[in-house]
């Protein structure tokens, strides 16, 4: 099909995640990973409640290796994770692509979500998507600075003091991870159900026809 | 009219069967590495000797990081007797029942390495130096945490005492339980670390540590060696009963 080149279907931008996000995805999906595949056996060597994650799904085959790999791919995580935040606010693909972000029309698109009409066009995220990229990354955020406070409760108490002492940052991590492996199940989830939004992730691009206005895709 | 230049356009003028490929490769580039992902889980790639190299070097550079973050005059926070945690839980590499019963009598410390006074010292010798109480938080490498109240001499006054070599870099403790570890210098010197005698004002049970235990507010559990038989100073680096096993050797808190 020909494309309308009076009323191109979208902004012509054929590069919809730039380079610097794409490989800041992949490196924090894989710092991510570990993080919490290690962190689950660390908690299981003290579990906060009436639970364990089972030890075929963790990292480390003990805690001492659990420990290594989590405070070995923190490093990684927190690097890349400044990188890509920094970018984020300074190139201004933040505000592009999550502002602006307004009750109404969160609300419209749960709205439309209920109705089961999802819209999904490649390179803009709709409110609901916005919102959980934004909560993702302060998530992330929260995630370092409760690490943080556990893995130093004496060099730095006072954020630890802000976030209930030592015990509190405990919980907070632990709400914090559950969090972002919510939101890991989400997106993994749509990316099952609309599996052309993966390829722009490697490539950049969006594929050919991709990107449909709303309500058609 | 003139077409404005589209970037779907020029896409359109790719042929399908080589898009095709493409997405192809990559559904098979994003399978390889969900494989590689999968391979991560369980012990198995821990035990990698490249990974176990990677992982090792990476705690030793967490050892000199945590060198560089540790404020020798921060200190620890203290907490009132309310906060104390009862009962404080035991915890050792073997069970409770198997917890040296240590001879007061006979016991003697020893001294060893960068130490010019190295005399042992009977008990009735080091519970008459001067000592000090403090209620702190012990954390545990597992996670948990307790906290007591501990009595004893501030360990920078014993080593002044007997004259150890404070610009050395390590002090080694080995313990009546077979247990042993090692610490930095600077930590030594803390303020807060005290070679302990007495928990919770009655001289340290058995289950404790007795005759004494070196605690250490500003590190994990695990660092504070009880039942000690003999305190060292050295500079060459003597790890640790967990340590050689893989737990950090800093586990500064």
């Amino acid at each position: 099909m020909e494309p309308d080149v009076d009323h191109p279907p979208e902004p012509p931008r054929s590069v919809i995640h730039p380079l610097t996000v794409r490989i800041g995805h992949w490196i924090n999906a894989f710092a991510i990973l570990i993080m919490i595949l290690s962190g689950w056996r660390i908690y299981d060597a003290s579990p906060l409640f009436n639970f364990e994650f089972p030890h075929g799904l963790t990292l480390g085959g003990w805690l001492a290796g659990a420990l290594q790999w989590h405070f070995a791919a923190m490093w990684l995580l927190v690097i890349n994770g400044v990188v890509y935040v920094l970018y984020g606010i300074f190139s201004g693909h933040y505000r592009r692509s999550f502002f602006p972000l307004t009750p109404r029309t969160l609300a419209q698109e749960f709205g439309n979500v209920l109705r089961g009409r999802l819209s999904h066009r490649l390179g803009t995220y709709n409110a609901i998507q916005k919102l959980a990229y934004v909560v993702v990354i302060l998530l992330g955020v929260v995630l370092v600075l409760s690490g943080l406070s556990i893995w130093k409760p004496v060099q730095f108490q006072g954020l630890a003091a802000l976030l209930g002492g030592y015990e509190g940052a405990r919980l907070v991590h632990f709400f914090a991870m559950a969090g972002v492996v919510g939101f890991i199940v989400v997106h993994l989830a749509l990316v099952i159900l609309v599996p052309r939004t993966l390829p722009p992730m490697f490539t950049g691009r969006a594929p050919r026809d991709a990107a449909l206005p709303e309500g058609e895709s | 009219m003139k077409k404005p230049p589209s970037r779907y356009t020029a896409l359109a003028t790719v042929p399908p069967k080589q898009i095709q490929l493409i997405e192809r490769r990559l559904f098979l580039k994003h399978s390889l590495s969900l494989g590689a992902l999968a391979l991560l889980t369980g012990c198995d790639v821990t035990n990698v000797d490249a990974v176990q190299k990677t992982l090792w070097t990476m705690s030793k550079w967490n050892d000199r990081v945590q060198g560089w973050l540790f404020n020798p005059d921060k200190l620890a926070p203290v907490y009132p007797e309310s906060a104390i945690t009862r009962p404080f839980p035991f915890n050792a590499y073997y069970d409770e029942d198997e917890v040296p019963r240590v001879d007061a009598a006979k016991y003697r410390l020893a001294l060893g390495g960068l130490i010019r006074d190295k005399k042992p010292w009977t008990l009735p010798q080091l519970y008459a130096l001067p000592q000090v109480s403090q209620i702190t938080r012990h954390v545990c490498v597992e996670g948990w945490s307790a906290i007591g109240k501990w009595s004893g001499v501030p360990f920078r006054h014993f080593l002044e005492r007997v004259g150890a070599d404070l610009s050395a870099k390590y002090v080694g403790f080995r313990c009546l339980d077979d247990y042993y570890t090692s610490i930095d210098m600077a930590t030594a010197l803390h303020p807060q670390t005290q070679l302990t005698f007495r928990y919770a004002d009655e001289i340290l049970p058995a289950r404790y540590g007795f005759p004494m235990k070196l605690r250490i507010p500003t590190k994990l559990g695990f660092k504070n060696p009880k039942h000690i038989a003999e305190i060292f100073v050295t500079n060459v680096y003597p790890g640790g009963y967990w340590e050689d096993m893989g737990y950090n050797w800093f586990s500064g808190l």
